[in-house]
């Protein structure tokens, strides 16, 4: 049976050797697998919709012109690191997925990475936080595209706490990428001269946050931290409206806020938020045009940061894939390191021996309802931090590979 | 400052009442399930969604036909209720005389379905559903500040949970139902409609799934995903109330509501289990439930 499989595909890989650069990509197809939370909290910020900017790098990359034969299968992680992990295992052993992307949930993130590591084959994270993917959890196999904890902490934190905010609580969601956000966070606040009053561990995917605002407001901080995401934020924010926290004189900061919680939340409730992010669709022409394309195939649904990521990563890979002549994990990372990255949506970058890609980061400001002209037209730029401002410079990680 | 096991007094009593508030949505939705498990005996997983598609309901109503809030309290649970008396004309109804395992993978089915097609079309970051202007605000108590809306759910919960106890266990109406849920045959030969009481009081149930939905919709997010979460939780408080009492489950909903309250005090990081903790140490000692009666 196996044997017949091995005979296809040598047969295709020699069909397709008349162009040469396919005689060893694996089985003759490259093929990559989207794994996240397609049905609970983090679904909208990634989700189906990450599949769907993946099959656009794809078509971009002009894969069928070159000869290149690319798959794109996907599964849902379900928020649970054992389910993510054991996904990963299925679909490299079996199914012969050559390349891992999206994976939010930090949890998750840190057990793929592992996994994909033992297998020698690649992971393109754009959708975890957690810092530490490329720092004491870093590996020749993972790279971390497209924003991490410390990069919001200094971002937004440090954003929050020049205009005042010297007091914060945080409200953290108690998993992986929680305790990093909140530990990066509190970081950049007591270096500012800040104090944090203190901190509470709320359940992932919490309905009611009713309890945790209470404490915070108790607490008398001026700053309450929000270290969660997705349908944990929007709740924290929505409720906080209705215990008059912002009447009060508190102040929230939302530590990691995607376009599709803003969305979730109207522009009444989520007006005035200011968040660190490194992509938005209306920043340019080419994003704006892409954007478009992308709300077109996904039901009028504009893209997250998390989808241009993908899209970005993909077609990262596929060049690297293509100028290494192979699809070996190990190798295909190293290329990505060594090629600089150029894509419409993220210009140039570059990524670092850690595992971490760089580009700028961008300080955004929600809209009030009066200022929103058209569909999706939720932030305006307050600031941008240049590329090597925005991550954590690569000495301080603790990451084994940085020499 | 006075201080109850190590935190102030005025945060404790905060806790103590948003413990209450959240106890409130627990009751109206385990009275649903009970009046349906106790009267028809069916173990109906749909609960959630069907909480779910109250919200969507009202959602619809104020976004697709302006009808605001206050009409929606009555209208969605209409709505849902006959969706429920729909499915169990033509689904239940078959499976009363076999296992209850039949009917607990049909609702689970069902609710599996319900969820995935609200989730297709909408995503789960939820929609917003404004507060109504009458409720909105609040009042500073001293110790907390609590908002009128939130007082709202808890009085009108404790309302409705009440009135239905009254009619089920108090009215004629009730009696019917009661005794055709121990001898339909004898009923029937009374010449009550027995088929048809079952069907409206399944649908009732539903409706008060749907009704906590539209008062669960200013404050939680509108959002595929609300039922499935809650939906759990609600059947821990049946089980611990006892699945066939209607008063059990209201006591247990609210007093569960306080219990998950005070650890998310003094232990957070708990108070998703904790229900669950209780549900085994009870089952334990008193398989039957708090108040239940042995089958």
């Amino acid at each position: 049976m196996f044997a017949i499989r091995k005979l296809t595909a040598a047969a295709v890989a020699l069909a397709l050797a008349a162009t040469a650069a396919q005689a060893q990509v694996s089985d003759g197809v490259v093929k990559i697998g989207v794994l996240n939370d397609m049905s609970s909290l983090y679904a909208d910020i990634g989700g189906p919709g990450s599949v769907i900017a993946a099959r656009m790098a794809v078509e971009d990359f002009g894969a069928a012109k070159k000869g290149m034969k690319v798959e794109i299968v996907s599964a849902d992680h379900q928020n649970k690191p054992d389910v993510g992990s054991q996904i990963a295992r299925q679909w490299i052993d079996v199914d012969k997925v050559d390349v891992i992307i999206d994976v939010p949930n930090s949890g998750v993130a840190l057990a793929v990475s592992q996994v994909v590591r033992d297998k020698g084959k690649a992971f393109l994270n754009t959708g975890a936080a957690s810092s530490d993917l490329t720092g004491k959890a870093c590996s020749p196999n993972t790279i971390h595209w497209l924003y991490d904890t410390w990069m919001l902490a200094h971002g937004t934190g440090s954003a929050v706490v020049k205009t005042g905010g010297k007091s914060w609580f945080f409200i953290t969601a108690d998993y992986a990428f929680g305790h990093a956000l909140e530990r990066d966070t509190a970081e950049v606040v007591t270096h500012s001269g800040g104090k944090v009053l203190g901190a509470v561990r709320a359940p992932l995917n919490t309905q009611d946050f009713s309890s945790f605002l209470l404490q915070a407001q108790s607490s008398k901080a001026q700053v309450i931290g929000l270290a969660n995401a997705g349908g944990d934020t929007i709740n924290s924010i929505k409720q906080a409206a209705e215990f008059g926290i912002v009447k009060g004189g508190q102040s929230l900061a939302g530590l990691l806020v995607f376009l599709s919680d803003v969305h979730g939340l109207g522009l009444d409730k989520a007006q005035g938020l200011v968040f660190t992010e490194t992509w938005y669709w209306d920043m340019n022409d080419a994003s704006r045009a892409w954007a478009k394309r992308y709300a077109a195939a996904n039901g009028g649904k504009y893209p997250t940061m998390d989808h241009a990521g993908v899209y970005s990563a993909v077609l990262h890979y596929l060049k690297a894939v293509e100028a290494a002549k192979t699809d070996d994990g190990t190798k295909v990372i190293a290329k990505m390191k060594e090629m600089p990255t150029d894509d419409p949506l993220f210009g140039k970058g570059r990524v670092r021996q850690d595992g971490r890609k760089i580009h700028p980061a961008y300080l955004f400001e929600v809209k009030k309802p009066s200022e929103s002209k058209y569909p999706y037209d939720y932030y305006k730029l307050r600031a941008t931090i240049p590329a090597d401002q925005a991550f954590r410079p690569e000495k301080d990680g603790g990451c084994s590979l940085v020499k | 400052m006075t201080e109850i096991f190590g935190i102030p007094v005025q945060a404790f009593m905060g806790q103590l009442l948003i413990g209450l508030i959240n106890g409130s949505f627990y009751a109206l939705l385990s009275l649903g399930l009970a009046v349906i498990f106790g009267l028809l005996n069916i173990i109906n997983f749909t609960h959630g969604a069907q909480y779910m598609m109250g919200a969507f309901c009202a959602y619809l109503l104020l976004n697709k036909t302006g009808i605001g809030y206050w009409p929606a309290l009555l209208i969605a649970p209409v709505i849902v209720g006959a969706t429920g008396v729909l499915v169990e004309r033509t689904m239940l109804k078959r499976l009363y005389n076999l296992d209850h395992l039949y009917g607990l993978l049909l609702t689970f089915g069902l609710a599996l379905i319900i969820q995935g097609l609200f989730r297709n079309e909408y995503g789960t970051s939820g929609q917003p559903y404004a507060m109504p202007q009458a409720l909105s605000g609040g009042h500073n108590l001293g110790f907390m500040f609590l908002p009128n809306y939130r007082a709202w759910v808890i009085a009108a919960s404790l309302v409705v949970c009440l009135a239905t106890w009254f009619i089920i266990e108090r009215t004629k109406l009730g009696s019917y139902l009661r005794a055709a849920t121990e001898n339909p045959a004898l009923v029937q030969a009374f010449g009550i409609n027995v088929p048809r009481m079952i069907t409206l009081t399944y649908g009732f149930g539903v409706a008060l799934a749907a009704l906590a939905g539209v008062m669960a919709g200013p404050i939680y997010q509108v959002s595929p995903q609300m039922g499935a979460d809650l939906i759990i939780v609600v059947f821990a408080v049946v089980v611990i109330g006892g699945m066939g009492s209607i008063m059990g489950s209201i006591v247990t909903g609210f007093g569960l509501g306080i219990v998950e309250g005070l650890t998310k005090v003094f232990y957070p990081e708990a108070s998703n289990t904790v229900i669950f903790v209780i549900m085994a140490v009870v089952l334990l000692f008193k398989p039957a439930g708090l108040f239940g009666k042995e089958r």
